[in-house]
C-alpha cells in the first residue's frame, strides 16, 4: 500500500516537473524578449528541478541517497535564481530594456533593441 | 538509443561551433559540448571520465575561454582567403584517419586484445595488488601512474608557457585604494557576493572530497584541482583581481604549481631508490598494498596541487594582461 502511495506521488512530481521543462522550452523560444524568456528558462532551473528531484527522491526512499539529492536541490535553489538574478543585471546594465506593453506598435516585437 | 540521440546533438553543436562568428556564443557551445559529451559517457558507464568531462570541459575551459574573449575581442575575423589547401589537407587526414580504423577491432568486439590481455588483469587482480574499491584510479594512478605523470607535466608545461608569454611586472597595489574600489563595487554586485561568499566554502569542502575519496568513488586530482580552483576564479570575478591577488599570492601558487610535479616525480625517484621500477609504490613501504595507498595519495595530492595551481595562473595572467590593455587604452585616449 505504501509503495503504491509512494509511486504514485513520485510520478506526479515527475510528470508536473517534466511539463514545466517542456513549458519552460517552449517559453524559451516563443517569448518576445530577453526578460521574459529568462523568466520561462528560470521555472525550468528552480521549479521544475525542484519537482524532479522531489520525485526522484520519492523513488527511493534510502537515507544516503535522499541525503544527497536534498544537497543537489539546496544548490539548484541557491544558484540558479543567482545566476538569473545576474544575467537580468548584466543585460539591464548594458542597456537592454524589457519590451513594455505597446498596444499601436507590432513590429519591434522580435528583436529588442540594444 | 540515448547514445544515437547525444552523438546526433554533438554533431550538431559542433556543426554550429564551425558556422558561428560570436566567439561568446561558440565558447558556451563548447560548454554544451563538453557537458553532452560527459553524459554520453555517463551512458557508457565511464562516470570517472564524465566527471573529468564535466568540470574541465564544461567548467573551467569555457570559463578560461570567456577569460581570453575579454583579451580578443568577441567576433572572428572574416578570413581572407578561401582556405582549399586546408580543406583538402583535412580532408585527406580525415580518409587515413578512417581507413585506419578498419584495421581496429570492431567497438565493444570481446576478442579485441584490449579485453584479452590487459583489462583482465586489471580487472582480476586490482584488488589484490592495490586493494582499493575504484579500479580506474588504481590503473590511473599506479598501473599508469607514469602516463598520468606525462599528463601532469603538460599540464604544468601550459601553465608555464601562459607565465612566459602573458605575465607582467606588477607594483604593489595601494591596499587603501584597493579597498576604495572593493567599496563601490560592494552595492553593485551585493546578491551575487552573498550568495557566493556562502557557496565558496562549500565548494572547496567538496573539491577536497573528490581529492581524497578518489580510491572509493569516482574523482582524482584532476577534477578536484578543477573544482578548487574554480572556487578561487569565482572569488576572483567578484570580489576583483585585486583582492584576489592579496588573498591567492602569485609566487605561492607558482611554486605549489612546481610542488605537484615534483612530489608525483619524487614519489617515483623513492621507488627507485628502494629497487623497485619508477613508479612502483609498493616499494613505499614493507606492506605492498599500504605501499600502493600512500602512494595513490601522495599522487594524486601533486595532481591535484598542479592542477589547480595551473588553472589559478593561467586565469590570473589572463586577467593581468587585460589589465595592462585596458591601462594602455586609456593613456592612449588621454594622448589625444
Amino acid at each position: 500500500m505504501m509503495d503504491i502511495i509512494m509511486n504514485i506521488s513520485s510520478a506526479v512530481f515527475l510528470l508536473i516537473g517534466s511539463f514545466l521543462c517542456v513549458s519552460g522550452g517552449v517559453g524559451i523560444l516563443r517569448f518576445p524578449d530577453l526578460f521574459t524568456r529568462m523568466h520561462a528558462a528560470g521555472v525550468t532551473d528552480t521549479l521544475a528541478s525542484a519537482m524532479i528531484l522531489t520525485g526522484l527522491m520519492l523513488q527511493n526512499p534510502d537515507g544516503l541517497v535522499i541525503l544527497k539529492l536534498i544537497i543537489i536541490l539546496l544548490m539548484t535553489l541557491f544558484i540558479s535564481p543567482t545566476a538569473s538574478h545576474a544575467l537580468a543585471r548584466a543585460a539591464m546594465i548594458n542597456g537592454l530594456k524589457p519590451m513594455l506593453d505597446k498596444p499601436a506598435d507590432h513590429e519591434g516585437g522580435m528583436s529588442s533593441k540594444t | 538509443m540515448t547514445s544515437v540521440f547525444l552523438l546526433a546533438f554533438l554533431v550538431v553543436i559542433a556543426v554550429a561551433i564551425v558556422r558561428m562568428r560570436d566567439l561568446l556564443a561558440v565558447s558556451m557551445l563548447l560548454g554544451i559540448y563538453g557537458l553532452l559529451s560527459a553524459s554520453f559517457f555517463v551512458t557508457m558507464d565511464a562516470v570517472d571520465v564524465a566527471f573529468t568531462e564535466a568540470s574541465v570541459g564544461a567548467g573551467i575551459s569555457t570559463l578560461l575561454m570567456l577569460a581570453a574573449i575579454t583579451l580578443t575581442g568577441r567576433s572572428e575575423h572574416p578570413t581572407r582567403h578561401k582556405p582549399v589547401l586546408a580543406l583538402f589537407v583535412v580532408l585527406i587526414t580525415g580518409c587515413l584517419l578512417i581507413y585506419g580504423t578498419l584495421d581496429m577491432p570492431y567497438f565493444g568486439s570481446a576478442d579485441a586484445p584490449i579485453h584479452l590481455h590487459v583489462a583482465p588483469h586489471y580487472i582480476n587482480n586490482s584488488m589484490q595488488e592495490i586493494g582499493i574499491p575504484n579500479i580506474v584510479t588504481s590503473v590511473l594512478a599506479s598501473y599508469r601512474g607514469f602516463d598520468t605523470f606525462g599528463e601532469v607535466v603538460v599540464i604544468f608545461t601550459a601553465g608555464m608557457g601562459v607565465l612566459a608569454l602573458l605575465s607582467v611586472v606588477r607594483r604593489a597595489e595601494n591596499i587603501t585604494k584597493i579597498d576604495s574600489i572593493n567599496d563601490s563595487m560592494h552595492a553593485e554586485y551585493l546578491i551575487l557576493r552573498i550568495v557566493v561568499k556562502a557557496l565558496i566554502p562549500f565548494i572547496l569542502l567538496y573539491a577536497l572530497y573528490v581529492q581524497f575519496h578518489g580510491d572509493f568513488g569516482p574523482g582524482g586530482g584532476f577534477q578536484a584541482g578543477v573544482i578548487f580552483a574554480a572556487a578561487i576564479i569565482l572569488y576572483a570575478m567578484l570580489f576583483g583581481m585585486s583582492t584576489a591577488r592579496r588573498v591567492i599570492n602569485q609566487s605561492v601558487i607558482q611554486f605549489f604549481a612546481a610542488i605537484g610535479v615534483l612530489l608525483y616525480g619524487s614519489v617515483g625517484v623513492v621507488a627507485l631508490i628502494n629497487g623497485k621500477s619508477f613508479l612502483d609504490y609498493s616499494a613505499l613501504s614493507a606492506d605492498p598494498v599500504a605501499g600502493q595507498h600512500l602512494g595513490i595519495l601522495l599522487v594524486e595530492l601533486g595532481v591535484g596541487l598542479t592542477v589547480a595551481s595551473v588553472m589559478v595562473i593561467i586565469f590570473f595572467n589572463f586577467e593581468g594582461r587585460r589589465d595592462v590593455l585596458q591601462s594602455q587604452e586609456n593613456n592612449h585616449k588621454g594622448d589625444n
